[in-house]
């Protein structure tokens, strides 16, 4: 028995391999339903300004899934820190100072998310159930419930260092519409995948998804790497939220709401583990893309608005289910047992034990 | 079978790797362990063996810096261990390695990092340099644990792996840090018979090896055959120490029969 077991697949010698294939055949079919849209490159450079928060917000996700844990606050975060953002900059015009206030905000939320979980021990679905409650409210009665227009935003250098479009001079259209915050999120999303495949941290997130128990045992400080992941979490959401702020010159209290589906979505349909322990930055930034694809499809195709949620959750449960079934072959093997389908998938399975699947619900809420 | 064992059996400089004396361990007012005092030699096995509750696990855990003591001292080759300051990392420093049952691997990662993690080999930003990791887990791999042609490599997720090969790459991971003292939480729970023979195996390994073991069992025969003395715990004391060359395992059971039948 020379065959070697358990070795990387192919889907796991290349990171989110499944996603990709998906990806582009998602754009081949949209851009044969809508070729109007879709061959125009006028779609992308939108999407390089509209994608950056959802970006920024699922790779932090990523971590969090990654190490068995949920966030729920980070559109409250939005509201919290786009909020600070605002005021700062447009009441006291104070600037990169607004700026920073604002990651400070984020970096607080977040680490005080950390310490709810790590320190006191509430589980992290119920802990950001409670925070997100809590500051988006707080947002809200310190905004009175106003928005901020951020009139006249362009002419200053935060706007035009962060979401500016540096070749506006150009010849081309669609190069003058590229936008910074896509150059932005590209390098945090590039040394955040960097951080997870191959820094000590990103091990960690990974070990600590798989068993708390193990990673304690093997000597990682779990709880301190727990508020870590919350912390980056919250300094991410906050870039989200200046990001979103300054693109749309306004800010107003609700502008993180519609980020909760797509962003969980974006790092589930990626191919991070809902059980934690296998996560893929990667996987996440095309899962993202296909979350945000669908709704201008759906649009040119004909179909209205309100179809967008609904075919945006259908593909979300289907990934899920379909990596349900990819990551675990005793499911696989117990669902065709349940349709009467004998199973053949092959001698990796049958050359390996049989080892204890995860039970359901475990590593999400943290143990 | 030869490489990571020789280098340590050179150091002598101390009589007994762990000593504990006068050990207390309380939760709130239970009373898990109480004065608690042994010695583990340099390089023998040690079985600890007791009924469930009997105090084997929180035991190890004391002693191994996962928990306090409520009282207490405890040595390490000799030399009297702060409490306040001990932890699994300062464990691992002294070349302490617990393989627990069920806890030492991580399920979904490869083996490569379930070897280094805690210790990785990384630059000073903290990048692991992989390549390296590899390296020397495929040396351990094939080296200590001698696995060759069971067709695992290092690129194997632990889930792919059976109980005994789980053990062994534990066993060996803890010989690789040329552990001193290298304890065994149950390591032959739930496998099957040839798996077990393995275990056994690692376990005489780590004694030819130089070191020390503490073997933790409930199947008394398989302590019974590899153990040097064996420790055996009832209710948070030790209540005896015997040599398996003067027991049998029937006898052995008998005695631990009428123990609990004694209180």
């Amino acid at each position: 028995m020379a065959k070697v077991r358990g070795g990387p697949s192919l889907v796991e010698r290349f990171e989110g391999l499944p996603i990709i294939v998906v990806f582009f055949l998602l754009l081949a079919l949209f851009m044969y339903t809508a070729p109007q849209v879709f061959l125009q490159p006028f779609i992308y450079t939108t999407f390089l300004s509209t994608l950056p928060p959802l970006m920024l917000l699922a790779v932090g996700l990523t971590f969090v899934i990654g190490a068995g844990e949920i966030d729920l606050s980070f559109p409250a975060i939005i509201s919290f820190s786009g909020f600070v953002f605002a005021i700062l900059f447009k009441d006291y015009d104070l600037g990169w100072l607004a700026v920073i206030a604002a990651l400070a905000s984020g970096v607080l939320v977040g680490f005080l998310n950390g310490i709810i979980i790590a320190k006191i021990g509430i589980p992290s679905f119920i802990a950001t159930l409670g925070t997100q409650f809590f500051w988006f409210g707080a947002a809200t009665v310190l905004s009175g419930g106003k928005s901020y227009a951020l009139r006249g935003a362009e002419e200053s250098s935060v706007w035009q260092v962060i979401v500016g479009r540096p070749f506006e001079g150009s010849e081309t259209a669609w190069v003058a519409q590229l936008p910074m915050q896509a150059f932005w999120t590209l390098v945090i999303v590039l040394v955040l995948w960097m951080i997870l495949k191959r820094h000590r941290f990103g091990e960690h997130v990974l070990f600590i998804g798989d068993s708390n128990e193990v990673s304690r045992v093997l000597g990682i400080d779990v709880d301190r790497e727990k508020i870590k992941v919350f912390t980056l979490m919250g300094a991410l959401a906050a870039v989200a939220a200046i990001m979103l702020t300054l693109e749309n010159k306004n800010f107003f209290g609700n502008q993180g709401q519609g980020y909760l589906l797509t962003a969980i979505a974006s790092v589930l349909i990626g191919g991070t583990s809902i059980f934690g322990g296998r996560a893929t930055v990667i996987g996440t930034v095309f899962g993202a893309a296909i979350i945000l694809m669908i709704e201008p499809a759906l649009v040119a195709t004909g179909l209205t608005g309100a179809w967008v949620r609904t075919v945006q959750g259908l593909v979300f449960l289907i990934a899920i289910i379909f990596y349900l079934y990819m990551d675990e072959p005793q499911r696989r093997a117990a669902f065709f047992a349940r349709m009467g389908w004998s199973s053949k998938s092959g001698s990796r399975q049958a050359a390996a034990p049989p080892s204890e699947p995860a039970p359901p619900g475990a590593g999400v809420t943290g143990k | 079978m030869t490489a990571a064992g020789t280098t340590t059996a050179a150091r002598a400089d101390f009589s007994s790797i762990v000593r504990l004396d006068q050990v207390q361990k309380f939760f709130g007012p239970i009373q898990a362990l109480q004065d608690i005092s042994l010695e583990i030699g340099r390089n023998e096995i040690v079985g600890l063996i007791g009924d469930n509750g009997a105090g084997k696990s929180t035991l190890i855990k004391v002693m191994t810096g996962v928990m306090q003591p409520t009282a207490g001292r405890i040595f390490v080759r000799d030399k009297e261990i702060k409490l306040s300051d001990y932890s699994v990392r300062m464990a691992h420093d002294l070349s302490i390695e617990t393989v627990y049952q069920d806890r030492s691997l991580a399920d979904k990662q490869p083996l490569w990092r379930n070897f280094f993690v805690g210790r990785q080999i990384t630059n000073r930003f903290g990048f692991i340099d992989i390549k390296k990791e590899k390296q020397i887990a495929d040396q351990i791999l094939k080296g200590a644990i001698g696995f060759r042609s069971e067709g695992i490599t290092v690129d194997s997720t632990v889930a792919n792996l059976s109980g005994g090969e789980r053990q062994g790459i534990a066993i060996g991971r803890a010989m690789h840090y040329n552990a001193d003292l290298i304890i065994l939480d149950e390591p032959t729970v739930a496998l099957a018979v040839a798996e077990v023979r393995k275990v056994l195996d690692f376990v005489r390994r780590i004694k030819e090896s130089g070191r020390a073991c503490i073997y933790i069992e409930h199947n008394l025969a398989h302590v019974h055959e590899v153990a040097d003395r064996l420790i055996v715990l009832d209710r948070g004391k030790v209540v005896a120490e015997i040599l398996p060359k003067d027991m049998t395992v029937f006898e052995l059971t008998e005695f631990l029969i009428e123990l609990q039948h004694g209180q």
